[in-house]
């Protein structure tokens, strides 16, 4: 029997119409856990750099984690990854709720997509009963909509949807892929609408089965209380009003504004009554007893539901309030759109035309107030219609389309992709390494485990130290006692710290564990529910599989090594690792580049950011050095050093590709 | 007066629900299942709880219910209400296990489940569904109820009939006539 996994892949293949389920290798969950890292594998096997992102030989993969349908509490982050037309690298999201453990208890693992439909389908999943269905009926609905109907439909309340709105249906990069108000942001939409798949709907009532039922219920119920009891764990951003973090240092507009003393005491009421005045309560993903979601009904709107920093992104980019985030973000939801990524856009394109780069003919009968402009542009980007047909390419895209000088607006993005609007002073060395290296694309994916800034006194920082059982050694409880100015720190000590940031995301993603009581939380000191040393036992424990810290460690290496050799495949090279030029204002090109190249073979990577075949061989990736080396990625014989082919071909034919704009 | 120790009141505790303040997290369904699956603990699937909450994101609504009697009958489910502005279905709030519906049906067998308040000796402080509910959207409460009295005990048509025949012909008279009915036609 397997445990934990049910050990089944659900194969589509949307051209064909064809469905199989098929069994999975069972020693795949000691060597990638699952989620991600399982998917990051049949993307090396399957999608080979010359297969395009709207290929219809390009895979759409939807995964559970390891631990989704176990007792253990906040496991239901469901993984979703693809080839992004807009990086032309592996996309990476991610989202919580129901979708993932419905799944399991239907009997599967993963569901993997390939092909295309002739015109829009959803799949129907119940059980052993998979069906792909007619989706025309529901072709411009918005996302929560279709689910509500497609439950309609098949009478059925419990099945869990996950649908894309208009946005994925017209193939805009920025489109998410949305469920039970949880989003799954970074660029997949696209492709589940590219495939011409309008949702998936699955319903499940089989058994998962677990090696030491009751050793971890017990251990379950502990983490549960724990993470319901603490405030070191859960989104503190739901009920915390004073978000003046935020709106005093992040940037405004087109990441271009600081605006250092925004918040006040009156704003703060004001704010906190309009979320009370049409909040209709706070939710939760399943088995979890934290409550991060506020939900919002805005009068003459859809409700949604938002967390974190979702609130902020629309009204800081267009220069106004929240009442204006409450009454886009039901709209934007419905759409189907990253709420980080398509504020950023929509003020590129103002700046543009702000700079005479575009004109007003660009932009026929928009309103003069920011706030219309901002449904105005929203509108021409989800139907792609006019300059929105552009602008639905992303930033990076779009400048190149547009050009004229369009480029240097595009200012806040790495690897093409949108960054969270963050100007600040002096370099902090542990965040150059993680958005220069970043394949999740937003720090927030990366970052968590090791404090974002020193504590001013050394009592507070023995105080913080004191109670911080997550550290999975010793070494960092020094780095951080002795760290006193955020951009001083030894380059040995920000290779480690960024490794174990990076490690705790890896191993959530694929175990399907929320960052929100693991790897995002550490940071912010005791209390976190998960951490490096209590995990390995959670995953014995439900799968049976021997596990400790050294064991899961080098999962997390395997799981990201591969991520990077999939990426280098695709052209990913030095040259590409670089934060934006304004995130800092002091910068030391040399110092940077030393801390890279000291990072590159702290990692096991050669000077251009590709694997070693001696790393691969450590990870048990022999067949990636084979792939790479056959390629002439890596140079036979020539360990630790690029060839002459190093950074040629492959790369070369690649990024050009990555050029390429929407059919 | 503390409860129990009145003897014409006795104490019952009951599960009460607060759908304000329901997540819709469905930990009480992951909970009730782990533990009523044989050996306990061995498996978790929501089909098998006999808790689960109703819930629809577009309507804002998240009602846990639970299992109660099986019926054979399908529901009419002509009842619609409407609460703080609200709609919901009949459905919402019935916890029968029927036709109309897979809640409260053991998916293997098709047999009907139900809520057994966790039973088990030694007894559970509170139900698992409300021990892992940690927004109070379910509480254990205790609740005194008046004891019914025994009821007088109601006489049958033979202790009637018989009565009548004492009065008329008195007690002795009525002995000796039934000692001498040995043959009468017995029903």
């Amino acid at each position: 029997m397997r445990y934990a996994e049910t050990g089944f892949d659900l194969e589509i293949d949307l051209t064909r119409g064809s469905i199989d389920k098929v069994a999975t290798e069972p020693d795949l969950a000691e060597l990638y856990l699952g989620g991600q890292g399982s998917a990051a594998k049949l993307i090396f096997e399957r999608v080979p750099p010359d297969v395009d992102a709207f290929s219809p030989d390009n895979l759409l993969i939807f995964s559970t984690g390891l631990l989704h349908g176990t007792p253990a509490p906040a496991a239901n982050r469901t993984a979703v990854n693809t080839i992004s037309p807009q990086t032309n690298l592996m996309s990476h999201s991610l989202f919580g709720g129901f979708f993932g453990p419905e799944l399991k208890y239907a009997g599967y693992d993963k569901i993997v997509i390939r092909g295309k439909a002739t015109d829009l389908v959803y799949l129907y999943i119940n059980n052993d009963h998979v069906e792909i269905r007619d989706a025309t009926h529901l072709r411009g609905k918005g996302s929560t909509e279709t689910g509500d109907l497609i439950k309609k439909e098949l009478n059925d309340q419990k099945v869990q949807v996950a649908a894309i709105g208009l946005a994925g249906e017209n193939r805009v990069y920025m489109a998410s892929i949305e469920h039970n108000h949880a989003s799954a942001a970074r660029g997949v939409g696209v492709i589940m609408g590219d495939k011409r798949l309008k949702a998936i709907a699955v319903r499940g009532t089989k058994d998962i089965n677990v090696a030491k039922p009751a050793e971890l219920f017990e251990l379950s119920q502990e983490l549960h209380q724990k993470i319901g009891g603490s405030d070191g764990n859960g989104d503190w951003m739901a009920v915390d009003e004073d978000d003046s973090f935020h709106h005093n240092h992040f940037a405004w507009g087109n990441a271009r504004t600081r605006i250092k003393n925004y918040w006040s005491p009156e704003l703060q009421e004001r704010w906190t009554n309009w979320k009370y005045d049409h909040m209709d309560r706070q939710t939760g993903c399943y088995n979890c007893p934290k409550k991060c979601r506020n939900v919002i009904k805005w009068p003459g709107r859809e409700r949604f539901a938002y967390k974190c920093y979702g609130k902020d992104t629309y009204h800081m980019a267009a220069f106004l309030e929240l009442d204006f985030s409450y009454e886009i973000l039901g709209l934007a939801q419905e759409y189907g759109l990253d709420s980080y990524s398509t504020p950023q856009v929509i003020a590129f394109a103002l700046e543009l035309l702000e700079a005479g780069i575009l004109t007003d003919k660009d932009f026929p009968e928009m309103p003069a107030d920011s706030r219309g402009r901002f449904f105005y542009l929203l509108e021409k980007i989800v139907r792609r219609e006019g300059i929105g047909d552009i602008l639905a390419n992303s930033v990076s895209q779009a400048a190149i389309q547009i050009g004229n000088g369009a480029e240097k607006f595009d200012h806040n993005t790495t690897k093409k992709f949108e960054q969270l609007p963050i100007k600040l002073g002096k370099v902090n060395p542990a965040y150059f390494l993680m958005i220069a290296t970043g394949e999740k694309m937003s720090i927030t994916q990366i970052e968590g485990s090791f404090p974002q800034d020193p504590l001013p006194t050394r009592e507070q920082r023995e105080e913080f130290v004191a109670k911080w059982d997550a550290v999975p050694d010793e070494k960092f409880k020094n780095y951080f006692l002795n760290w006193e100015k955020r951009n001083d720190i030894t380059d040995e000590a920000t290779c480690d710290i960024v490794d174990w940031n990076e490690a705790m995301h890896y191993i959530d993603d694929s175990t399907g564990l929320c960052g929100f009581v693991s790897s995002f939380r550490g940071q912010f000191g005791g209390g976190v529910a998960y951490h490096m040393n209590n995990i390995p036992q959670v995953i014995a424990l439900a799968t049976g599989v021997a596990m400790d810290k050294d064991k899961l460690w080098k999962a997390f290496q395997r799981i990201r090594t591969l991520v990077r050799a999939v990426n280098v495949r695709r052209g990913l090279r030095r040259k590409d690792e670089r934060p934006p030029e304004d995130h800092w204002a002091v910068r030391d090109e040399e110092a940077e580049q030393e801390l890279l190249s000291k990072y590159y073979a702290f990692k096991g990577w050669n000077s251009e950011g590709i694997p070693t075949r001696q790393t691969l061989e450590r990870l048990d990736l022999g067949y990636v050095a084979d792939d790479l080396e056959q390629r002439g990625i890596l140079v036979v014989g020539a360990d630790g050093e690029v060839g002459a082919l190093g950074t040629g071909v492959a790369g070369g034919q690649a990024a050009g590709k990555a050029m390429g704009v929407a059919p | 007066m503390k409860a129990g120790q009145n003897p014409k009141t006795k104490t019952i505790q009951e599960i009460k629900v607060d759908i304000d303040k329901c997540t819709g997290c469905r930990a009480c369904e992951m909970a009730c299942s782990a533990y009523h699956a044989q050996p306990r603990y061995s498996s978790i699937n929501p089909a098998r709880s006999r808790i689960r909450v109703i819930s629809d994101e577009l309507n804002d609504e998240y009602v846990p219910i639970r299992a109660g009697d099986y019926t054979p009958a399908e529901c009419t489910g002509r009842h619609i209400y409407t609460i703080n502005g609200k709609e919901y279905s009949e459905c919402s709030f019935c916890g029968a296990s029927c036709p109309s519906r897979d809640f409260f049906i053991e998916p293997d067998s098709g047999l009907p489940l139900k809520c057994d308040m966790c039973e088990s000796v030694p007894a559970l402080a509170e139900p698992m569904c409300v021990k892992v509910c940690m927004t109070d959207a379910l509480t254990y409460v205790e609740r005194e109820v008046v004891r019914e009295e025994i009821p007088q005990q109601k006489r049958g048509q033979i202790e009637v009939s018989l009565e009548a025949l004492i009065n008329q012909y008195g007690l002795e008279a009525v002995i000796d006539s039934l000692k001498q009915m040995p043959q009468a036609k017995n029903h």
